[in-house]
C-alpha cells in the first residue's frame, strides 16, 4: 500500500511558540494523512505537548500555520477543536469520576426531549458507540469504579462520537496492562481503517514501531525528522532523539548478590486482594516483581513499606523482625519507597528541590538540639542534584516546575538520603525519557552494586529483563512464580501473570 | 536582591508584547499592595495627620496586639486548612485570664487574685486543649478544617457565656483586674515623643521569633510546610502527619491563648462579644501577606506584613471617619480580593 497517496488531513507548518526566555518550539512540521498513524516522538522538554497545545488552542502559537484538510484553522480551545473533528486522549484522563460513563460521553451536548435532559437516547447513542467500537462497558458506571484502561476507551468512544477525523493519543499506554494495548491497538487499527489520522505520542520504542507508519522526531523544540517507520530501525529513532549514540539500552551487570538480606513470608492484605506473598532478597540483589495491573504489585511495596494494611505476614531484614506499622517506621528500619503517583504521592509541588530532598532525612540535619542546620541542607541537597545529574537552576526552585525525569530524579535523591539497606521502587521509569530511564537503570546498578537490595515493580517487561537478578510474577494477588531474569522468556512471565488472572 | 536582579534581566530580554504581559502579571500579583499603597498615599494626603509620629505608633501596637493570632491561623492555612475558632479561643482565653485577675471577683469569690504566670499558664494549656481537640478531629476523623472549627466555635462560645455566668456574675461584663497584670502588659516599655510604646510589643516580637524559629528551623515547620503542600506525599516520607496536624494546631491555640492573655490587660473589659471576628481579621492578614490557601506556601514575614497592612487601611478609614459598619464590607471585600490574586498565581498556566 503506498501511503504517500492518502490525502493530508492535517497539515502543523512552522509553529513557532516562545515563552518568556525560551524557545519551547522552532518552527515545528508535522503533516498527518488520513488512514495512517503518525507517531510523534522526542524526549520529555522535546516539545511535544506544547505542539499538541497550539493545536489545540490551549497555547497560542506565535507563528506558523494549521491547515484542516486544506483550511486554516486556529482553534481557540479544545471543545471548539472538538467540534471540527480534531480530539485528543489525553495521558492523564479529565474526567467527572463520580458521575456514569454516558454522562461523561455526552458532557456539553446532552441529548434532550423537550428542555429536558434524556437518559434513554443518552443510553442508546453511548451503546450504539461502543457496539461499533467492540467495547465492554455498561454506559450507567460511575467511572471511577473503572479501571484506567476502561476509562481511556470511554474517551476514545466520546472521540469517535464527535466523529473525529485527527486524534491524538498521549501516552495512552502508560497505565494499561498487556492485553489492554492489545485491545488498544486493535481500536487504534480500526479507526486508521476508517480513514482517521492518528497522532501517536509515546516512549515505549516496540509500541511505536508495531503501530505506527509514519514517525516524526522532535527534539529540544525543532523538529528533526519524518521518516517511514518501517525505515527507521530502533537505534536510529533513539539516536535522532537524544542526539548521540546510544549503545546499550541498559548498563552492564556488576552487581552480586550475597546473603540473605530481606525475608518476606505470608504478606496478607487488610484491605486488598494480596494474599500470601513469600519471598527472599538478598543483599546486592535486583528483584523484579512483574504482573498484570491490579495483579498486587504495589499492593506488595507498599505493605511492605507500612503505608497499607497488612493482616497478616512477618518482614525480617538480618533475621530481625520489622514491624513496618507506617513509613516513619520503616524508615528507621531501613526501608524506603518510591511511590508509583509522582504527583499524588512524590512531590510537594510548591516547595522547593531542597525541602523536596531533605523531607525524609531531616535527622541529619539535627544541630542544636531541634534546631535543623542550614549547611548540612544544602550540601546535602547539591550533592544528589550532581549525583544525579539533575537539571534544575537551583536548589529554591519548585519542584513543579522541573520536568517529570528531574522530579523523579529528586525524588530518588530524597530516598537515597536516607541510606535505606532496601529500596522498594515502584515504576521508578514511568514517563521518563530514554536519557533519563537509562541514568536510572545505572543508578539501580550501583546501588546493588554497594550491597543494597532493591524491590523494583514495572509494567515494562523489557526494563525488567535488562535491570533485575531475578523476578517475581504475581497474579490476581497471590506470588504466581518466581524466575530467573537471565534465563526466562516474555511468554514465561506472561503464562505465569495469567496464572491466577 | 539578585532575584529581583535576574527578573529585570528576563524582562529586558522579552519583546514588547510578553514585556506587556509580564509587567501586567506582575501589577496583577502584587495588586492587593498597590491597592493598599495608594490608598496609604490618598489618605496621607487628606489627613496629614495620619502619618503622624503618634498615629504611626499607634498603628504598630495594634499590629503587635493582633499578630500572636494572625500566626496562630497561620500555621493552619499552610496545612491547607483554616481556623474559623480563633476569634472565639481568643475571647475565652480573654475569659480566664481576666477572672483570675479580678480584684472583686464573682465568678470564683473565694479564690484571690493569681499571679500573671498562673493566668498566663492556664490560657495556654486551654489554648492547646482546644487546638488538640481541632486537630484530633481533622486528623483522624479527616474531617474538613473548616467544618471541625465551626464546630468548635460554636461550642466555645457556649462555654464563654457559662463560664460567664459562675458565681454571682450572670454574665456581665469582667473589669477591674489586678494593676499589676494590667502594667506587666500595657506598661511603658519605651516612649518616643509623648507616645508610649507597651510592653505587649515587646512579647510580640518575642513570640513571632519563636514562630519563626519553630516554622523554619524545625523538623516539626519543615513537616508543617510538607503536610500542607502534599498531604499524601508526606505519608509516604516518614512524615507522621496526623501528629504535625494536631501540633499546628495545639501551636495555634496557644498562641490565641497568649492573644487573649494580652487582649484582657489591653482593653481592660472582657465579656461575650471579646475576640468576636478576630480570626475574620487574621486570615485576611494571612492572605494578604502570602500564606496561601493553595496549602504549604507562606512566611512569617507575610503575616507580619499582611497584619501591618490591614491595620494602616482601618487606622486610615478611621481618620477619615468612615462609617465603622462600612469597615465590615471593607473587610469582606479585601479577603476576597486577596485571596482570588493569591489564586491567580498558583493556577496551572495553560
Amino acid at each position: 500500500m503506498n501511503k504517500n497517496q492518502e490525502p493530508v488531513l492535517l497539515r502543523m507548518e512552522g509553529i513557532v511558540k516562545e515563552f518568556p526566555g525560551v524557545k519551547a518550539l522552532d518552527g515545528v512540521n508535522l503533516t498527518v494523512k488520513a488512514g495512517t498513524v503518525h507517531a510523534l516522538m522526542g524526549e520529555n522538554g522535546a516539545g511535544k505537548s506544547t505542539l499538541m497545545k497550539c493545536l489545540f488552542g490551549v497555547y497560542h502559537k506565535d507563528g506558523g500555520h494549521v491547515y484542516l484538510e486544506g483550511n486554516e484553522v486556529s482553534f481557540k480551545n479544545s471543545k471548539e477543536a472538538l467540534e471540527h473533528g480534531v480530539a485528543m486522549v489525553h495521558q492523564e484522563l479529565n474526567q467527572a469520576l463520580k458521575r456514569n460513563v454516558m454522562d461523561n460521553m455526552w458532557l456539553g451536548r446532552f441529548p434532550k426531549t423537550g428542555p429536558f435532559t434524556s437518559e434513554r437516547k443518552m443510553y442508546d447513542m453511548t451503546m450504539e458507540v461502543f457496539n461499533d467500537l467492540g467495547i465492554k462497558v455498561n454506559p450507567k458506571t460511575v467511572m471511577s469504579s473503572m479501571p484506567v484502561s476502561q476509562r481511556q476507551m470511554v474517551e476514545i468512544a466520546k472521540a469517535v462520537s464527535y466523529n473525529a477525523k485527527v486524534i491524538v493519543f498521549d501516552e495512552p499506554t502508560s497505565s494499561l496492562t498487556e492485553t489492554e494495548v492489545e485491545h488498544l491497538f486493535r481500536i487504534i487499527n480500526m479507526l486508521r481503517d476508517r480513514g482517521c489520522g492518528i497522532i501517536y505520542i509515546s516512549h515505549k520504542m516496540a509500541e511505536i514501531k508495531r503501530i505506527s507508519d509514519e514517525i516524526t522526531i522532535m527534539r529540544d523544540g525543532q523538529w528533526i525528522a519524518t521518516e517511514k517507520a518501517d525505515d527507521l530501525e530502533m537505534a536510529d529513532i533513539i539516536r535522532l532523539m537524544v542526539g548521540r549514540e546510544l549503545t546499550n539500552q541498559f548498563p552492564p551487570k556488576t552487581n552480586v548478590p550475597g546473603e540473605p538480606m530481606l525475608e518476606v513470608r505470608n504478606l496478607t492484605g487488610m484491605y486488598n486482594h494480596v494474599k500470601n506473598v513469600s519471598f527472599d532478597a538478598r543483599k546486592g540483589e535486583v528483584l523484579g516483581i512483574a504482573g498484570l495491573d491490579a495483579s498486587g504489585r504495589t499492593e506488595v511495596l507498599e505493605s511492605i513499606f507500612g503505608i497499607r494494611q497488612r493482616k497478616e505476614g512477618t518482614i525480617k531484614l538480618h533475621g530481625k523482625e520489622c514491624k513496618n506499622r507506617n513509613s516513619g517506621e520503616s524508615l528507621k528500619n531501613g526501608f524506603a519507597m518510591l511511590t508509583e503517583e509522582r504527583r499524588a504521592t512524590g512531590i510537594f509541588g510548591v516547595r522547593n528541590i531542597r525541602e523536596n530532598t531533605i523531607i525524609s532525612s531531616l535527622h541529619r540535619h539535627k544541630k542544636f538540639g531541634p534546631l535543623l542546620g542550614k549547611k548540612s541542607q544544602y550540601e546535602d541537597t547539591q550533592r544528589y542534584i550532581d549525583a544525579m545529574r539533575t537539571k534544575t537552576p537551583s536548589q529554591e526552585t519548585q519542584i513543579r516546575s522541573l520536568s517529570g525525569g528531574n522530579q523523579q530524579k529528586v525524588i530518588i535523591g530524597r530516598w537515597l538520603l536516607t541510606e535505606s539497606e532496601v529500596l522498594l521502587l515502584d515504576e521508578p521509569t514511568r514517563g521518563i525519557d530514554v536519557g533519563a530511564k537509562y541514568e536510572i537503570y545505572q543508578l539501580i546498578q550501583n546501588l546493588a552494586h554497594d550491597g543494597k537490595t532493591v524491590l523494583m515493580v514495572s509494567s515494562e517487561m523489557p526494563e525488567l529483563l535488562g535491570v533485575c537478578d531475578k523476578i517475581l510474577v504475581m497474579s490476581g494477588g497471590r506470588l504466581a512464580g518466581e524466575v530467573d531474569a537471565k534465563t526466562t522468556t516474555q511468554e514465561e512471565i506472561m503464562t505465569l501473570a495469567a496464572k491466577f488472572a | 536582591m539578585s532575584e529581583l536582579k535576574e527578573k529585570g534581566n528576563a524582562l529586558k530580554a522579552m519583546n514588547a508584547k510578553d514585556r506587556k504581559r509580564a509587567i501586567g502579571d506582575i501589577m496583577m500579583n502584587n495588586a492587593m499592595f498597590i491597592i493598599i499603597a495608594i490608598a496609604i498615599v490618598l489618605i496621607a494626603l487628606k489627613e496629614p495627620a495620619f502619618v503622624s509620629v503618634p498615629s504611626i505608633i499607634n498603628i504598630i501596637n495594634l499590629t503587635a496586639a493582633k499578630l500572636p493570632i494572625a500566626l496562630g491561623v497561620g500555621g493552619c492555612i499552610i496545612l491547607a486548612g483554616t481556623d474559623v475558632s480563633a476569634g472565639r479561643q481568643v475571647g475565652l482565653a480573654a475569659c480566664i485570664a481576666a477572672s483570675l485577675q479580678l480584684t472583686t471577683n464573682k465568678l470564683f469569690p473565694e479564690m484571690g487574685v493569681q499571679a500573671w504566670y498562673v493566668a498566663l499558664a492556664a490560657v495556654i494549656v486551654v489554648g492547646a486543649i482546644l487546638g488538640f481537640v481541632n486537630g484530633f478531629c481533622m486528623a483522624k476523623f479527616k474531617l474538613h478544617p473548616y467544618i471541625v472549627t465551626l464546630s468548635t466555635q460554636l461550642i466555645i462560645y457556649g462555654i464563654i457565656l457559662l463560664y460567664l455566668q459562675l458565681g454571682t456574675n450572670s454574665g456581665q461584663t469582667l473589669s477591674g483586674m489586678n494593676p499589676a497584670y494590667r502594667e506587666l502588659i500595657t506598661g511603658e516599655l519605651f516612649r518616643i515623643g509623648n507616645t508610649v510604646v507597651p510592653m505587649y510589643v515587646l512579647y510580640s516580637v518575642i513570640i513571632t521569633i519563636i514562630v519563626w524559629v519553630i516554622w523554619n528551623k524545625t523538623a516539626f515547620g519543615k513537616n508543617m510546610y510538607a503536610v500542607g503542600s502534599n498531604e499524601e506525599a508526606a505519608n509516604v516520607s516518614g512524615v507522621n502527619v496526623v501528629r504535625t496536624i494536631i501540633m499546628v494546631f495545639m501551636m495555634a491555640g496557644a498562641l490565641y491563648g497568649i492573644t487573649g492573655f494580652m487582649d484582657a490587660a489591653r482593653i481592660a473589659s472582657v465579656n461575650a462579644t471579646t475576640g468576636l471576628n478576630y480570626e475574620a481579621d487574621a486570615i485576611a492578614a494571612c492572605v494578604i501577606g502570602g500564606i496561601s490557601f493553595v496549602g504549604g506556601i507562606g512566611k512569617v514575614s507575610g503575616a507580619i506584613i499582611g497584619v501591618l497592612l490591614l491595620q494602616v487601611i482601618f487606622t486610615g478609614l478611621t481618620y477619615l471617619s468612615v462609617d465603622q459598619n462600612l469597615l465590615f464590607i471593607v473587610k469582606g471585600l479585601i479577603i476576597l480580593v486577596a485571596c482570588a490574586i493569591d489564586m491567580r498565581k498558583y493556577l496551572v498556566r495553560k
